[in-house]
């Protein structure tokens, strides 16, 4: 009967993996085939990773650019609400009552509220205060929804924190600057660096809010790029090794660090 | 120790200019017409709009279709993965949650491209399959954190009293783990009922949803009906996260300790 | 016998990495006893309890309860009930809920249920409060709800997984007072887990000794104090000073460089034992005259109600002596023990023996290891028992100088050196005497000299 169950439970587990996995790895063989349309094999061929790489591509480098740009937005969005979640943790640690249910509540918002709410709601303002919509406009839309997710990470090491470290610091003859930097950040860098990846592949992966916030001026994210590509009716070839990329590159990351804290964990119990 | 309190300022102002401002101008621009007078004609023409109201309805739909669909294949998932006696490995949980970090959109056409190469019409069928393999990962999650802290002696105790095995799952394992269940109704039905794109994909433009609506009266310079359509969901997200928080505080009670 | 309800043979269990949690363990509970389990962590006596339960199965043997055998039947079908370490409340049940939890399951009719859940409360003391929620409980009163949760159902035997680790002192010592009323009580076996060697002695009929998966001696509190069978259990249950001696004939043993009278026989003449004695049973003046033996008090400090001292003797040795007099730091006292209060055991030996195969005539391998050693004549792969004695092993604290590592795993004063335990990286246990001071768990190289080590070719019986 063990057996019976146990048998079930792998089977079960694998078959929603196959389904999980079916289409990533649909559109991994197909990156090995010419053709312009997923699911037309015209034989094997590399060429899509040579043009991929190479840079020549019909559309004139429209998906480099694309890539380029949802780098750098997030690089920069993630950077930005790192610095400000992690002041504004530690000043909302700091606060009580009435103040404090405000604050946590107003950061609530912006992880409740879905996407397209967020996308329309800042497209309207920036139409209000007749701001032009552009890289300015889409970077200020991914801090405000990637701050929140900062501040929930950083808060929890505040309170994980010895309150006196800081008091000690100053009485060691510490400014107040130095005892932020040398005593107060190390504690709080978890919360950080996990906030910061956190908010790092969620602007990666943002469609509704750049759609809405990115104006006319052409500007294309990866997300956007793809969305406006299929809607033109023909993906470009180069996205299907262009994604395989990318999954492996994560694949590989993930394996490693969860085998390296397996590794740790088992030398641990030695 | 007052003074610090202080830090959260150009965070609250921010929040204020970003977060709170952009609110009021869905609510301002949803009580005027395109003049710039206040109107409750979006409202009306929302409520005499067949159209409108039935994607409206389709949308809640399909988005409750979505999230129970999620919770029959992923509960059983994450209670797979939790148990140490059938699951010895963690990286068949990173498994579950690897295909997140692939671009949505881009594994939504593959999944539509699939459909298609196996001859299956889209429709309100591959619509439901596609959101439910998208979010599927945001149902196991929760779940599986919730039953992996679990405390194995809350089962043993259980047992102990003469409770069955089955016994001990529905009268503690599935209550203890509710609050899983709950955020992961959240993570799941919130998406599901605003999404625009990958519906769009998954059905090739054949049944509108409503976030899909919202989209195009933007796109098409209706930024007052599409405001006013944004309050609307905004209403249920509300009304979501009240009811979330309702019940959670009914059942959490600890059992996330 | 008839009398007894829990019969346990040859129980035997492994985890998966080999090391055995418990080993060949036999014993039987009598109907209505309070038995505890006593032993520090990792000797198995969780392990234990956790078979009678149903949650583990054992590898081997069997546990029968009135003659039926019970491995195999899962833990729901038990006649027992447990009160878990952490309680283990249904968090999303509050106190009525979780005490009708089992009857409700078994379908004991409502008003039933009522009155037995109401009974159960005022033997716990908890009346009133059946529609509390149980995280709004001090641990205290979770405690009492997890035993009322567990004896509503009227077992024929309680488990007790350590109940009362998670409380403080005081209340500790106040639910060990109503532990033992409510035994009296109910009438029912209980049978208790806990490292707490003081606990054990309160609370207990019989008291079960364990370490490292063996029973090391069982008996009443008295004799477990009294009359212990070997220094595992003298140095775990109380203070005690034990030394090194030698029974010189019946009835007088010799330690400290002193000969004393003492009551035990038959242990041959001139034959090596441990000697031990209870830091109370130390007669201390500060007269001289009549003394068996004299010392200078090194330490002495208050300990409520009496006080603790540290007497370096004549001779040389440490001991630790309770009296109700303090006595001036320097100062030179005469002590003396009573023949009675002297308890001697058997070593359980006296120097190393390993297995070993030699290398060549002048290597050894044991304990995992190529050892040097005096030119023997023995060819390679002779089969032989090296001996080596206790303060002959040297221990390193750089493992690249050691032929094999080992860690510390049980530690005994002496009174002038310490008895060390080693177990090695291949499982074997070394035992080691030295004046150095090493701590429990510490990593050791293990070296020995050539000349120290003593081989002799083993007999090849066929």
């Amino acid at each position: 009967m063990m057996t019976g169950k146990k048998l079930f439970a792998k089977v079960y587990l694998w078959v929603i993996l196959a389904i999980l996995y079916a289409p990533i790895v649909f559109i991994a063989v197909f990156s090995f085939t010419e053709a312009k349309s997923l699911g037309n094999w015209t034989g094997f061929s590399v060429n899509l990773y040579k043009s991929l790489f190479s840079g020549n591509m019909q559309n004139s480098g429209g998906l480099i650019s694309a890539v380029q740009n949802t780098l750098v937005i997030a690089l920069i969005a993630a950077s930005v609400a790192t610095v400000m979640g992690t002041v504004a943790a530690i000043g909302i640690f700091n606060m009580r009552g009435k103040k404090k249910q405000t604050m946590q509540f107003l950061n609530n918002i912006p992880m409740i509220n879905p996407d397209i709410i967020t996308g329309v709601s800042l497209f309207l303002l920036f139409v209000f205060l007749h701001i032009s919509q552009g890289y300015a406009t889409v970077i200020l839309a991914h801090i405000t929804f990637c701050t929140p997710y900062v501040v929930l990470n950083v808060l929890p090491k505040l309170s994980q924190m010895n309150p006196n470290i800081y008091e000690a610091a100053l009485d060691l003859g510490a400014t107040p600057y130095q005892a932020l930097r040398k005593v107060m950040i190390p504690s709080l860098r978890p919360g950080m660096i996990s906030g910061f990846i956190l908010s790092f592949t969620m602007s990666l992966d943002d469609f509704a809010v750049t759609f809405f916030t990115r104006g006319t001026i052409g500007l294309d994210t990866l997300s956007t790029y793809i969305y406006a590509d299929a809607r033109k009716g023909g993906l470009t070839p180069e996205l299907k090794p262009l994604m395989t990329i990318i999954f492996l590159i994560i694949l590989a990351v993930l394996l490693f660090i969860n085998i390296r804290s397996a590794k740790n964990n088992n030398n641990k119990k030695k | 120790m007052n003074k610090r309190s202080s830090w959260a300022l150009p965070y609250f102002i921010f929040m204020v200019l970003f977060v709170v401002l952009p609110l009021l101008m869905v609510v301002i621009y949803s009580f005027q017409d395109s003049a710039g007078n206040f109107s409750m004609a979006n409202f009306s023409k929302f409520i005499t709009d067949k159209d409108s109201l039935s994607t409206f309805a389709l949308s809640i739909e399909v988005a409750i279709e979505n999230t129970l669909l999620c919770v029959i294949i992923g509960y059983p998932v994450a209670y797979i993965l939790a148990d140490k006696k059938l699951n010895k490995s963690a990286v068949t949980v990173v498994l579950f949650i690897l295909p997140m970090w692939v671009n949505a959109l881009m594994r939504t056409l593959a999944t539509a491209e699939l459909f298609n190469m196996a001859g299956i019409t889209l429709g309100k069928g591959t619509l439901l399959f596609g959101m439910c393999y998208d979010y599927l990962p945001f149902m196991i999650y929760p779940i599986y954190n919730v039953l992996n802290k679990m405390d194995k002696s809350y089962a043993e105790a259980a047992e102990d009293l003469g409770a069955k095995p089955k016994e001990v799952f529905m009268k503690i394992t599935l209550p203890l783990s509710m609050p899983g269940v709950l955020s992961g109704v959240m993570m799941v039905f919130m998406p599901t009922v605003s999404t625009f794109a990958i519906s769009e994909f998954l059905t090739n433009n054949k049944i509108k949803l409503f976030g899909t609506i919202i989209q195009e009266n933007i796109n098409n310079s209706m930024w007052n009906y599409g405001a006013a359509l944004s309050l609307l969901m905004l209403a249920i997200i509300a009304i979501t996260t009240f009811l979330q928080g309702k019940s959670s505080e009914d059942t959490v009670d600890g059992g996330a300790i | 016998m008839t009398d007894r309800i829990i019969n346990i043979s040859h129980l035997s269990k492994s985890f998966p990495g080999g090391s055995k949690v418990l080993d060949d363990i036999n014993l039987y509970i009598r109907k209505g006893e309070f038995l505890t389990l006593l032993g520090p962590s990792g000797c198995g006596k969780t392990t234990m309890l956790r078979m009678i339960a149903g949650f583990l199965q054992p590898d081997e043997g069997s546990i029968t309860m009135d003659g039926k055998e019970l491995t195999g039947v899962p833990p729901h079908l038990r006649p027992l009930n447990t009160v878990f370490q952490r309680y283990a409340l249904f968090p999303h049940l509050d106190v009525y809920d979780n005490i009708a939890f089992g009857l409700k399951l078994k379908g004991v009719p409502e008003d039933e249920i009522d009155k037995r859940v109401s009974k159960v409360l005022k033997l716990v003391s908890m009346s009133d409060y059946e529609d509390r929620d149980v995280n709004s409980l001090s641990g205290g009163q979770q405690q009492r709800i997890a035993i009322a949760r567990a004896i509503v159902n009227r077992p024929k035997v309680l488990l007790l997984d350590e109940p009362l680790a998670a409380l403080d002192l005081k209340m500790r010592k106040d639910m060990q007072i109503e532990l033992k009323e409510m035994h009296k009580k109910l009438g029912i076996t209980f049978i208790y887990v806990t490292h707490d060697q003081e606990e054990a002695l309160t609370l207990s009929d019989t008291i079960v000794v364990m370490n490292e998966g063996k029973i090391q001696q069982i008996g009443t509190p008295m004799d477990i104090y009294n009359e212990p069978v070997n220094s595992f259990v003298a140095d775990f249950i109380g203070e005690s000073n034990i030394l090194n001696g030698t029974m010189i004939k019946d009835r007088e043993v010799s330690f400290i460089g002193h000969d004393f009278k003492c009551v035990d026989e038959g242990f041959g003449e001139n034959a090596p034992v441990d000697v031990v004695i209870r830091p109370e049973d130390v007669i201390i003046k500060s007269k001289l005259e009549g003394a068996q033996f004299t010392g200078k008090v090194k330490s002495c400090t208050f300990k409520g109600v009496h006080y603790e001292m540290f007497v370096d003797t004549d001779n040389g040795y440490e001991m630790m002596i309770q009296d109700y007099n303090s006595f001036e730091v320097g100062s030179t006292v005469g002590m003396s023990i009573n023949p009675n209060d002297i308890q001697v055991m058997h070593k359980e030996r006296v120097c190393n023996t390993f297995e070993g195969v030699m290398k060549s005539s002048d290597t050894v391998e044991f304990l995992g290891g190529e050892f040097k050693c005096l030119d023997t004549g023995l060819e390679a792969g002779d089969k032989v028992t090296v001996t080596v004695k206790f303060n002959k092993v040297d221990l390193l604290d750089h493992e690249d100088e050691a032929i094999c590592t080992g860690n510390v795993v049980f530690i005994l004063y002496k009174g002038d050196h310490y008895h060390l335990t080693i177990k090695t990286e291949s499982g074997e246990k070394v035992w080691v005497d030295t004046d150095d001071i090493w701590d429990k768990n510490d990593l050791v190289g293990i070296n020995i000299l050539p000349k120290d080590i003593h081989i002799t070719k083993t007999a090849e019986n066929e």
